[in-house]
């Protein structure tokens, strides 16, 4: 079992779930983006997943757009995003997964970047446009260096594909809630509860919930059905409003769901 | 194998598809939907009946003799997509698009565009179908092709001015994939050139090479040979790989890709992929693209909006890499002189895309000399570049035009007792 599928049994078997907090490195600093996710660990995240800026965030919705934007113009570099993984992971226990865009990835040199981030103490990756039928290279980086890969399951995806979601993932399988993009929505879809069953059903024994989670009520409903539950953009707003202190709040406020 | 017969998904190493996993699924059905169109005569006949009677196919070539003066005295003709209703070759595109997007009972159709030339074809096709239709605009586009946005509007489409990244073709194409993701039960995501995410590099070039093969025969009756070279402007690269493809396997037919070299491909300004770039992940596909170290998407720059990508599509990709056609570099002022030269030459206006075309071929016909064919693809007309064109060359008469709109109209025009 990998950590962060350690960590995510862990939860479960304490008849709860692990909640999944996500920052983008490098906002509104890097020094700060680097206390906001140490702030999130120390608040009751049970595994950070830390967004590299990119410059075309085809998943993301404005609030997290607006926030990669800021960190690309103040000169973010993906240097940098390995530099903060180290620095977060030297600070606290909880497991780091990396988001990011698959282009920034292949510039980098898959194999360079994968052991980079294994180096950094890094827990593996989670690639939003990269489908484990493109992924040959990464299949092989992680294979060689045990990092975990998260690809994502979505409503639209059928048996065959979920089945490939959970073959080939490690960690866990990202169940996209919605048909759409990242930011907060009223109510999580009920897709969500029936596409984890089909997850289930497929074989997955660790699958996280994303998109659209903004509230412990939200996050109590998906450990209902679900190994976990991520939130992005509400962190990222309350990093962006007030700073670090907000996003510990934000983030012992999610907490209380588990 | 020849050629002409690859059908991808990949392209040597291009290609691919590089989406979130949400938008597999409709990649999937809208491959399905395309290759079972692409073998059923009822489809194909009710293409050919639409550029018949709506688009105007076949498109006229046009020999240009004045114009071949100034470009080395060699044959030039001008295959004249810019006569296509809607004023472009992008129609050709939609209105086969629309066609599967029908099959597949979608009721809503987006697209990005830069040019507006591409939005204008979509809501068009929208129009004549009874579909609704949403169009995603750089706001940079939405201001120096303002012109276009009126069209699309006329045309009953939402025009949305795009205000992320650049604010220009590139971020319209990632609004349009958000969208495609939230929405894709009912809609279709009709991409406006030969990039993106298989099916849609093979399918966009399926649907324009009806240029080429119009072309190889009509070059063949008027000469009894076939062209020493063919040239297109590459932007994502539709127009070009519909003239190319007819050709791909005529060894001794050149082929010439003009990409917008901006200010000079030297510059930071300029959208010459091909020349200035290197392979990578783009917008969905495996090609080569303008990008720093980290790969990061660099900001293109291009007078024409439609040429102002930083991407290429893969197909262009793979023919580069082995050598079969030859990508060439032109400066907006190349283009801007080619523009004037065929106006007063010739008396046909070209969209400034096309005008690359044009300018390459200047250069193309004093290599070759007065003994070469040259089939240029004329993709689009210049009526969208008027305001470019009059700023750049001083002849739009501002002050005048400014007047009129400020000033009251002339006594009496509009009595006051009225
Ligand atoms: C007239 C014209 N030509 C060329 C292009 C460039 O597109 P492509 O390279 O796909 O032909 C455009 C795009 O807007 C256009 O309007």
């Amino acid at each position: 079992m990998s950590r962060v599928e350690e960590v995510i049994a862990a939860r479960k078997a304490a008849g709860s779930g692990a909640l999944v907090g996500y920052l983008p490195a490098g906002f509104p600093d890097l020094q700060t983006s680097i206390e906001a996710a140490v702030a999130l660990a120390e608040n009751g995240v049970d595994v950070i997943e830390f967004g590299l800026p990119y410059s075309d965030p085809v998943m993301d919705g404005v609030v997290i757009q607006a926030a990669t934007q800021k960190a690309l113009s103040n000169g973010f570099r993906l240097k940098h995003g390995i530099e903060a993984v180290a620095a977060i992971t030297s600070r606290v226990d909880v497991p780091v997964l990396v988001m990011t865009y698959w282009n920034p990835v292949v510039q980098f040199g898959v194999d360079r970047f994968a052991d980079e981030l294994l180096a950094a103490g890094g827990a593996g990756m989670i690639t939003p446009d990269l489908v484990p039928d493109e992924a040959r290279d990464w299949l092989a980086a992680s294979d060689r260096t045990g990092l975990d890969r998260v690809f994502l399951a979505a409503p639209s995806s059928s048996a065959p594909r979920l089945h490939q979601a959970v073959e080939k993932s490690r960690g866990f399988v990202y169940a996209v809630s919605t048909m759409g993009i990242t930011g907060a929505r009223a109510d999580v879809d009920t897709a969500a509860r029936s596409l984890v069953g089909r997850l289930r059903t497929a074989g997955a024994t660790s699958t996280c919930v994303g998109i659209g989670i903004s509230t412990p009520e939200q996050v109590r409903e998906v450990f209902e059905y679900a190994d976990g539950a991520i939130v992005g953009s509400l962190l990222v707003k309350a990093l962006a409003d007030g700073g670090v202190d907000a996003v510990a709040k934000a983030a012992a406020h999610l907490a209380t769901a588990k | 194998m020849p050629l002409r017969d690859e059908v991808g998904p990949y392209f040597g190493e291009y290609g691919g598809r590089f989406v979130p996993e949400s938008l597999i699924a409709a990649l999937d059905e809208l491959d399905a939907a395309y290759q079972a169109a692409r073998v059923d005569p009822v489809f194909q006949a009710e293409l050919a009946q639409l550029h018949a009677t709506y688009t105007g196919r076949p498109s006229i070539i046009t020999e240009v003799p004045r114009f071949a003066e100034h470009a080395g005295g060699a044959r030039i003709i001008l295959k004249r997509e810019d006569l296509n209703h809607t004023g472009s070759h992008k129609i050709n595109n939609v209105l086969g698009q629309a066609l599967v997007a029908k099959r597949l009972g979608k009721t809503r159709l987006i697209a990005e565009t830069g040019a507006g030339q591409h939005g204008v074809a979509t809501a068009t096709a929208a129009a004549l179908f009874g579909m609704e239709c949403v169009v995603y605009m750089g706001e940079v586009d939405t201001e120096r092709q303002a012109l276009n946005v009126a069209r699309m509007r006329l045309l009953g489409a939402t025009v949305i001015p795009v205000i992320s990244g650049s604010r220009t073709l590139k971020d319209a194409i990632n609004e349009a994939l958000r969208d495609w993701v939230a929405n894709v039960d009912t809609t279709h995501y009709l991409l406006g050139t030969v990039a993106g995410p298989a099916p849609f590099p093979v399918m966009v070039r399926d649907f324009h090479k009806i240029i080429g093969d119009e072309a190889r025969e009509q070059v063949l009756a008027l000469t009894g040979k076939l062209p020493d070279a063919v040239t297109a402007c590459v932007g994502g690269g539709s127009n070009a790989m519909g003239i190319f493809h007819a050709f791909l396997d005529d060894a001794d037919v050149a082929l010439y890709g003009y990409e917008a070299a901006g200010e000079g491909h030297l510059t930071k300004r300029h959208a010459a992929t091909l020349t200035r770039g290197r392979p990578g992940v783009l917008h969905g596909t495996r090609s080569y693209l303008l990008q720093d170290e980290d790969g990061q998407t660099v900001e293109s720059h291009s007078i024409s909006a439609g040429l102002d990508y930083p991407g290429i599509g893969p197909e262009h990709a793979w023919l580069h890499d082995i050598g079969r056609a030859t990508y060439l570099p032109i400066t907006d002022d190349e283009a801007m002189q080619a523009m004037r030269l065929l106006s007063l030459t010739e008396g046909i206006i070209p969209a400034i895309e096309s005008a690359h075309a044009l300018a390459g071929t200047i250069k193309l016909g004093k290599e070759l000399g007065p003994d070469a064919v040259i089939l240029v693809n004329l993709s689009g007309r210049g009526d969208k570049d008027m305001e470019t064109a009059g700023k750049y060359f001083d002849i739009l008469d501002t002050e005048a035009l400014e007047a009129e709109i400020s000033e009251p109209a002339p006594d009496g025009a509009r009595g006051d007792n009225a």
